[in-house]
């Protein structure tokens, strides 16, 4: 599944301790925080830019973090457009077999890993995340288009791969950019809502592709042409309203800073523990497929499962956002995979009925919820502002490659005992892994983020 | 903000206003373009001759298969003499995204899209094409379906597909073989037990695809796992499946019993197949003279031809056609049936 479906709308209004503190005079919380890479060169995008005064309504978050999320919103409109029709454009209109659009969707794995960190430290070396972050979302744009006259499965394959491509750029540069423009304090907030636009645009993606084919059977050139327009309108507005926010080249790193920043003994414990709970986090593919085959579900409702998951994921996303922001990124993040447990524990258990499928989604909705946005908000705050692509990047990698290996895991042990076994042997695996995640998470005295990135003073 | 500040805002509005303007223009009126084409395409631009009549065709061995020529009887099942192929063809009123028929039943394979999902309903029709049953719905892509010569049985396989985080283009085939008589989905192929060389293979992996019936209870398949596929012979009563040889995907089952058309992947590409023919009887492999990739499930015309669907041309003016070759390897394959796809021989 491609996590990511929830509102775009901005958390219920409630009461905006930073906002106060600005009105007030006073120095923004971070300054008081005990984060020595939270810089007050780095303040909130939204006190820069756009018209601030005492008559304007206050905005919860950032407009570069709303910016940036109607961008990956609208890309990906884009792109699930293209990911919804593709297999029956490839089958029915291409006469492709399956097992090539298995191959064509496998193909970039690995690559994919590589060209991430590769966005992330092209961001901070040349101190434009803002521009290799356009490359990213232009690359996968100019797919769309490129689709059109691609009938060759390698062709295909060739354009399905630069789009993940693309993706895998885009991703560190733009999360930096968001991370830039947020109050350290609220950081948890922004990439929630962050993430909550981008899986609004998912969940739109097939309802405005199945809609062109219901208008116009069979014409999947249309559909590839409205899916370049509306990722054109993204990269328009990436291009044309996100600050650039160029770092200029004394304040750059070299290539060694980088790495200094990316093996530092902050940075090493968080993602230690990330690394730890990734590779005993079983792909939700297998979580759906052992719900279904133990409840008895019918198959024909395979596909709400995913929808089930993603309502509550959209839901959560900002609450969770902020809830990390108060209590500790490193607590939600652990809560997140206490739900993922529970997940196991009632998708391996004894109960097989329809509560027992309901809860598992709930579960699994608010372990995405919990992970997805709040991983990058800890990290951010643990690496100098210069190497923060980077940073993210490297933390995002390590989770991906742990899961992909914990899946290859998973997927032998279904195979040789059951779903049922192979859930409780993770049950227990995650179990283990919990305490000592926490315990790197928590760690003082080494830069650990249980604590330290709780903003202890937000109430100011 | 001061001047100019303000100019280079309304500038930036205006560059912006100029690409929403363009992106929407410009996909409206693509879209409407492509939306004009098909209506004017419908009143018979296609030279495809589409009168013939149906009793007479259906009384004399013909073919029965999917009408792929554009116009308001695009994807009904047609029929064509198989002495008059290329002739007029009769359009019945079922509409299938793949079928297969005997003289007494066919079987239809009916897409339904909804927001969110796509699945297919199992349709069995009468000799007059009325249904007679709708067997079951299942998610997926339609692929494959084949009855038994007695039509007691039908299988069917459908792509299902999950477009998972972590295992990405994770695809599995769900073959089921069902009494035509009704009773819900039937037998999952993936229940029976895979023996290869003997050994019972249990993984995960498991992938089953394109039965072709040798009898009501034997029949041969597909099965992957591993990354390789077999041809497996298959008994209903027995729930077993043993692996006869490598490299076979998408078996049909000669009228006389003794070869089997298929795919065969070799050290091609991903996502190419040639066409080949197996002797059950000599294990004698011959590659036929169709060089294009071909991708689907091969249909005797009788027992020296195959005829197999072939999509050719640029995306937007492609035309599908079922063609034939000899089953003997050699001779130059040529259309049998054009704007056709889905073939099944009545004999």
């Amino acid at each position: 599944m491609r996590p990511g479906c929830r509102w775009g709308v901005p958390a219920p209004a409630g009461r905006h301790p930073e906002r106060n503190a600005r009105a007030t005079g006073q120095p923004p919380a971070a300054v008081r925080l005990p984060l020595v890479y939270v810089s007050v060169r780095d303040r909130p995008a939204a006190a820069a830019e756009g018209p601030v005064g005492p008559t304007v309504p206050v905005r919860r978050v950032a407009t570069t973090v709303v910016l940036l999320g109607i961008v990956s919103m609208l890309t990906d409109v884009s792109s699930e457009m293209v990911a919804a029709v593709l297999p029956l454009y490839l089958t029915a209109e291409l006469g492709l077999g399956y097992v090539a659009y298995g191959f064509v969707d496998g193909a970039y794995q690995g690559v994919s890993a590589l060209v991430r960190m590769l966005g992330g430290y092209a961001s901070d070396r040349t101190g434009a995340a803002k521009w290799i972050a356009v490359v990213g979302y232009g690359v996968s744009a100019v797919s769309r288009l490129a689709m059109l006259p691609a009938q060759a499965f390698l062709a295909i394959t060739a354009v399905v791969t630069a789009d993940r491509l693309g993706k895998g750029l885009r991703t560190a540069p733009r999360d930096a950019m968001i991370a830039a423009a947020s109050r350290p304090e609220t950081l948890g907030r922004s990439f929630g809502v962050h993430r909550a636009l981008d899986t609004l645009g998912a969940a739109l993606g097939p309802l405005v592709a199945f809609g062109l084919l219901a208008a116009v059977p069979g014409s999947y050139d249309s559909v590839f042409v409205v899916s370049f327009a509306v990722a054109a309108v993204g990269v328009a507005v990436l291009v044309l309203f996100v600050p650039a926010r160029r770092a200029l080249p004394a304040a750059r790193l070299r290539a060694r800073g980088i790495m200094k920043e990316l093996t530092s003994r902050r940075l090493r414990r968080p993602v230690v523990a990330c690394a730890l709970l990734g590779l005993v986090t079983v792909g939700d593919g297998f979580l759906y497929l052992s719900l279904q085959q133990r409840t008895d579900l019918d198959a024909s409702l395979f596909p709400l499962l995913y929808v089930g998951t993603n309502a509550v994921y959209l839901l959560l996303a900002v609450p969770m956002g902020r809830l990390a922001d108060r209590v500790g990124r490193g607590r939600v993040l652990i809560g997140g995979h206490v739900a993922l447990l529970s997940v196991y524990l009632v998708a391996g258990g004894p109960v097989h009925t329809w509560t027992a499928v309901v809860v598992s989604l709930a579960l699994l909705g608010t372990f995405y919820a919990a992970t997805d946005g709040v991983l990058p908000a800890m990290v951010s705050p643990l690496v100098a502002p210069e190497a923060r692509a980077s940073g993210i990047a490297a933390a995002q990698t390590v989770v991906v490659v742990a899961r992909f290996a914990s899946s290859v895991a998973f997927g032998a042990l279904w195979a040789a005992a059951g779903p049922g076994v192979g859930l409780v042997v993770f049950a227990v695996l995650l179990g283990a892994a919990l305490p000592a995640a926490a315990w790197l998470l928590a760690g003082r005295g080494s830069g650990g983020t249980l604590d330290e990135t709780r903003p202890a003073e937000v109430t100011a | 903000m001061n001047p100019e500040q303000s100019r280079a805002r309304r500038v930036r509005t205006l560059v912006f206003l100029t690409v929403m303007a363009l992106a929407m223009g410009g996909s409206v009126a693509y879209v409407a373009d492509a939306y004009g084409d098909r209506v004017r395409e419908v009143p018979g631009t296609d030279q495809t001759a589409t009168g013939a009549d149906l009793a007479a065709i259906t009384a004399r061995p013909h073919v029965v298969f999917r009408n792929a020529a554009a116009g308001p009887a695009e994807g009904h099942v047609a029929v064509v003499a198989i002495d008059g192929a290329d002739g007029p063809r009769a359009i019945t009123p079922a509409v299938c995204d793949r079928v297969y028929a005997t003289r007494q039943n066919a079987v239809c394979l009916a897409a339904q899209t909804t927001l969110n999902a796509r699945s297919y309903q199992v349709r069995v029709l009468n000799a007059d094409w009325s249904t007679a049953q709708d067997l079951f719905e299942t998610p997926g892509l339609s692929s494959r379906t084949r009855l038994s010569r007695s039509s007691a049985q039908i299988a069917t396989t459908a792509f299902v597909y999950g477009d998972s985080y972590n295992n990405p283009g994770e695809f599995s085939t769900r073959t089921t073989i069902t009494p035509a008589t009704g009773g819900g989905p039937g037998l999952n192929l993936e229940s029976f037990t895979l023996l290869v060389d003997g050994r019972v293979i249990k993984s995960a992996d498991r992938n089953f695809w394109g039965v072709t019936f040798a009898d009501d209870d034997n029949f041969y398949a597909t099965a992957a796992t591993a990354g390789k596929t077999w041809l497996v012979r298959g008994s209903v009563s027995a729930r077993t499946l043993t692996a006869l040889r490598d490299d076979v995907e998408c078996p049909s089952l000669s009228p006389d019993k003794t070869r089997i058309a298929f795919k065969k992947h070799g050290d091609l590409p991903d996502g190419q197949w040639r066409l080949a023919v197996y002797d059950l009887r000599t294990g004698q492999e011959t590659v036929l003279a169709e060089t294009r990739s071909v991708d689907d499930q091969a249909e005797w015309l009788d027992d020296a031809h195959v005829l197999y669907g072939l999509r050719t041309g640029s995306v937007q003016h492609s035309t599908t056609d079922v063609w034939v070759t000899d089953a003997a390897g050699g001779g130059t394959p040529r259309v049998f049936i054009p704007n056709a796809w889905s073939p099944a021989v009545i004999r």
